[in-house]
Parts: structure tokens; C-alpha cells; sequence
């Protein structure tokens, strides 16, 4: 435990019941702490990045319920009774999923910090909208910035990939 | 990192505004936290208590007698996908799909947006072009003040401290609506709204509102800009546009900032305001 998440004896705590990456997850927390600390570094899952720290940058996207959020300014406690996936729980079986695969075999990313949250932001397009254009691709990715891939490869990819996740047989 | 504050839960509006009374300057209302939680991590501002009004309720959107009303404590991301508002607010619709980004759309809430005040925000401006009227309540007496009156300065409102924003009402009317905004940050440098309508088999101007924001310190209603506009042919009222551009553009207490400096804004104000009426107008 880091020297910041130290408890304080008189401290609120707040018990957090919540489901993580499947599986049902029981902590107490403060309520200061950020979803992206609690995700980070009290339970060891470092696939969420802090990053702009200002909820424009998108690294630290989690999903909550099936929605992105900013974890860096999300508290902890907003989690309560509700199902967060990270990165580390997209994979099913030891099996990618479609987007983790279509960003490989697409190259949708160089140095890799920006891809957890493109990915699941990416498949909460792909949740709402199975079928999405181009410029609703955009308009919906436009707040996870990449500094590395021009974003072309990175629209490659989430098309590839919806194309692949939708039912054969379905409209293009 | 945030400090450590203490929360409070309240599960009524009464309850909230009371503990709000009880705690004074140390509590803060806390909603969405898109925009509270940013400065509280900066430093900027601390508060010993936030008062999570998240169980208050106030997140339906409703019509009613020729109203539409939308709990303060809807998120854009509802108030973007309301089949509802598509329907009879399509232009308000337009303007939540395009605020910030789509996190923020999934947490932020309306009121949140409204009472935070923070200049380089875009439901204010519509809703003051909107004729929209705010609710306010304390303890069990409420008012209503005019989305027109509501904003005083930057990160300043006219709520008491203790008072909550509960509602936003809109008058629904036959008009054309537009809101457009430019900026090449994350948050954007102007922002021009319009809503008339059209009198007399449609040539002319009918009633009009135009409300600015993002330049200056607050969102504001132009309203010797209108007059250049009100009750004019539409050939009238296109020749009059230029300089109803340039009186909104001054009127609009542009600030030279990262955004832009004051006569880059100004001079979007009248580049968006000839825009925005020209689709308005296309409307009716």
C-alpha cells in the first residue's frame, strides 16, 4: 500500500461492493480515493494509465457498466453495486477479444500507453453501435488521444474488428 | 490526489439543503464531480464535506403543459440519447452529443454544468437563447430564475448557498434553434446560440434570442443585437447580420486567453451568429 493510500484513524470508510472483471470484489474505501488509485494500486491492475489526470486524454478509461469513464476523476465510491472491465478483463479463456486482436494484426498501436483505454472505449462503440460509420467512429473515439499512430491505423482496427464481431449474415 | 473530505448523502432535497445550511462554506454539492473534482485535485479549492446529492432523484426529463423539464441532475449522456428531447428539443440534443467528450458525457450532469459556472461551457448559452427558466429550492420554498439571470460571473451563479438547482424548465415553441461553437482545445473559444421564429407567412423575423458564451467571464443574452433583427424581412435582418455580429462580438466581453485573443473571439462571434441564424432560420 502506497504512503498516500495510509489509512487515518478518525477516516471515513465507505464499504465497496462491486463487480471486477467478473468477479464480485469487496474493499472499503475513503471517500477521496480515485477509482484509478483503488484499480491501480490497491488491487494491481496497471492496465488503466494516469496520464492527462483532466479527463481529456482518455488513458485511464474504464469501463463502468458498459460505459467509459475517466477513472483519474471518478471516486471510488461511484463504483458501488456497479461492474467495472478493464483491460485485464477483456481477454475470455485465455482468448483475445476482437478489438485486442484486430489492434495487433491492424497495427492500432506503437508505444502502447494510450491502447487499454482506446480499447475499451472502442468496445463500448461497438456495444451501442455494432455498425458505426466512420465519423460516428470519430466522434465517439475523438476524447482518447494517441501520440503515437495518427490514429489512422487505430480506425483501421475498430472497423476490422466490428466487421469481425458482428453476426455473419448482417449488413456491412 | 484529492484531500480527504467527509460525505454526506442526502435522499431528499430538503435534507440537502439543510445539510448544506449546516455545514456552510466547508460542504460543497457533489454530482457529477467532472468539474468539482478537477479543481479539488489541483488544490485549487477544498471542501471538509461533499454532499453527494445523487440520491435526490431530479433525473427525469418530462413535458408538461407546453414545458419541457429536465432534472439538474440528468447527464449529458442521457439528455444526448432522450428520444424525448430529440424529439422536441432537437437542437439541445446536438448540443450535449458535442460537450466535452464522451466520459464526461457518461458522469457530467446538466445542473452540475449550469451551477459550476465554468466559462468555456456550452448548455448556458442555448438555454439562455432557449427563454429557459431555472428552479431553485431551499429547504421546502423554491423560485425560478431566468437561465438569463442565473449567470454573474465566471464560476458565479445567483443560487444562495444553500439553495439547489432542481430543474430546468423550457418553454416548448414553434421556432428554428441552432447553437455552434469553434475552439481548438478540449474546451471551446465561442460559442453563439440563436432560437426565432417567423411571422407574417414567414418572411419576416419573428421573436429572437441570441445568447454568447466561452468568450467572456459568463454566458449572456445580446440583446441590441436582436434588435437589429426583431420584426425584420429576412432581407432586412441578412443585410443587418454584419453588424449585429460586430455589436454581439463586442457585447460579449471577450477575454484574450489560451482560447483565442479578444479580437479572434469577436470576430467568431460574428462568423458563428450569421451561421447560426441562417440554420435557424432554415428551420421555420
Amino acid at each position: 500500500m502506497s504512503k498516500a493510500m495510509a489509512r487515518h484513524s478518525d477516516a471515513q470508510t465507505i464499504p465497496l461492493s462491486f463487480t471486477l472483471n467478473g468477479r464480485l470484489q469487496e474493499i472499503e474505501v475513503e471517500p477521496h480515493e480515485l477509482l484509478l488509485d483503488l484499480v491501480r494500486e490497491r488491487l494491481g491492475l496497471t492496465g488503466v494509465k494516469r496520464s492527462c489526470d483532466v479527463e481529456v486524454c482518455g488513458a485511464c478509461t474504464l469501463l463502468v457498466d458498459g460505459r467509459p469513464v475517466s477513472a483519474c476523476t471518478t471516486l471510488a465510491l461511484e463504483v458501488r453495486g456497479r461492474s467495472v472491465l478493464t483491460i485485464e478483463g477483456l481477454a475470455e479463456d485465455g482468448k483475445l477479444h476482437p478489438l485486442q486482436e484486430a489492434f495487433i494484426a491492424h497495427g492500432g498501436f506503437q508505444c502502447g500507453f494510450c491502447t487499454p483505454g482506446m480499447i475499451l472505449a472502442a468496445k463500448a462503440l461497438l456495444d451501442e453501435n455494432p455498425n458505426p460509420t466512420e465519423e460516428e467512429l470519430k466522434h465517439f473515439m475523438h476524447g482518447n488521444i494517441c501520440r503515437c499512430t495518427g490514429y489512422k491505423k487505430i480506425i483501421e482496427s475498430i472497423m476490422a474488428a466490428a466487421k469481425k464481431m458482428r453476426p455473419a449474415g448482417s449488413k456491412s | 490526489m484529492l484531500r480527504r473530505f467527509r460525505l454526506e448523502e442526502p435522499e431528499s432535497v430538503k435534507e440537502a439543503s439543510e445539510v448544506l445550511g449546516r455545514f456552510g462554506e466547508s460542504a460543497k454539492i457533489y454530482a457529477g464531480g467532472t468539474e468539482l473534482l478537477l479543481t479539488m485535485k489541483e488544490g485549487l479549492v477544498h471542501y471538509e464535506h461533499l454532499v453527494n446529492i445523487k440520491k435526490v432523484g431530479l433525473n427525469q426529463i418530462k413535458r408538461d403543459n407546453g414545458v419541457i423539464k429536465i432534472g439538474a441532475l440528468c447527464t449529458h449522456h442521457q439528455l444526448e440519447s432522450s428520444p424525448e428531447l430529440q424529439k422536441s428539443l432537437p437542437a439541445f440534443v446536438q448540443m450535449e452529443h458535442n460537450v466535452a467528450n464522451v466520459r464526461v458525457r457518461q458522469a457530467g450532469t446538466i445542473g452540475g454544468n449550469l451551477c459550476f459556472a465554468e466559462p468555456h461551457a456550452d448548455p448556458g448559452t442555448l438555454l439562455i437563447a432557449l427563454g429557459a427558466k431555472l428552479v431553485a429550492a431551499k429547504g421546502s420554498s423554491q423560485r425560478e430564475i431566468t437561465a438569463e439571470d442565473f449567470f454573474v460571473d465566471a464560476y458565479e451563479t445567483s443560487l444562495e448557498p444553500d439553495e439547489l438547482l432542481t430543474d430546468i424548465q423550457v418553454p416548448e415553441a414553434n421556432r428554428g434553434v441552432a447553437y455552434l461553437k469553434f475552439g481548438y482545445l478540449e474546451r471551446p473559444s465561442v460559442g453563439v446560440a440563436v432560437a426565432l421564429g417567423a411571422g407574417d407567412g414567414k418572411q419576416y423575423i419573428g421573436d429572437i434570442k441570441i445568447a454568447v458564451g466561452c468568450a467572456g467571464p459568463a454566458p449572456k443574452r445580446m440583446a441590441d443585437a436582436e434588435a437589429l433583427l426583431r420584426g425584420k424581412s429576412r432581407e432586412e435582418a441578412t443585410r443587418n447580420l454584419p453588424k449585429a455580429g460586430e455589436i454581439a462580438g463586442r457585447a460579449a466581453q471577450a477575454l484574450s486567453d489560451l482560447h483565442g485573443s479578444q479580437e479572434y473571439k469577436e470576430h467568431i462571434v460574428g462568423v458563428l451568429l450569421k451561421r447560426a441564424f441562417h440554420s435557424a432560420l432554415s428551420q421555420c
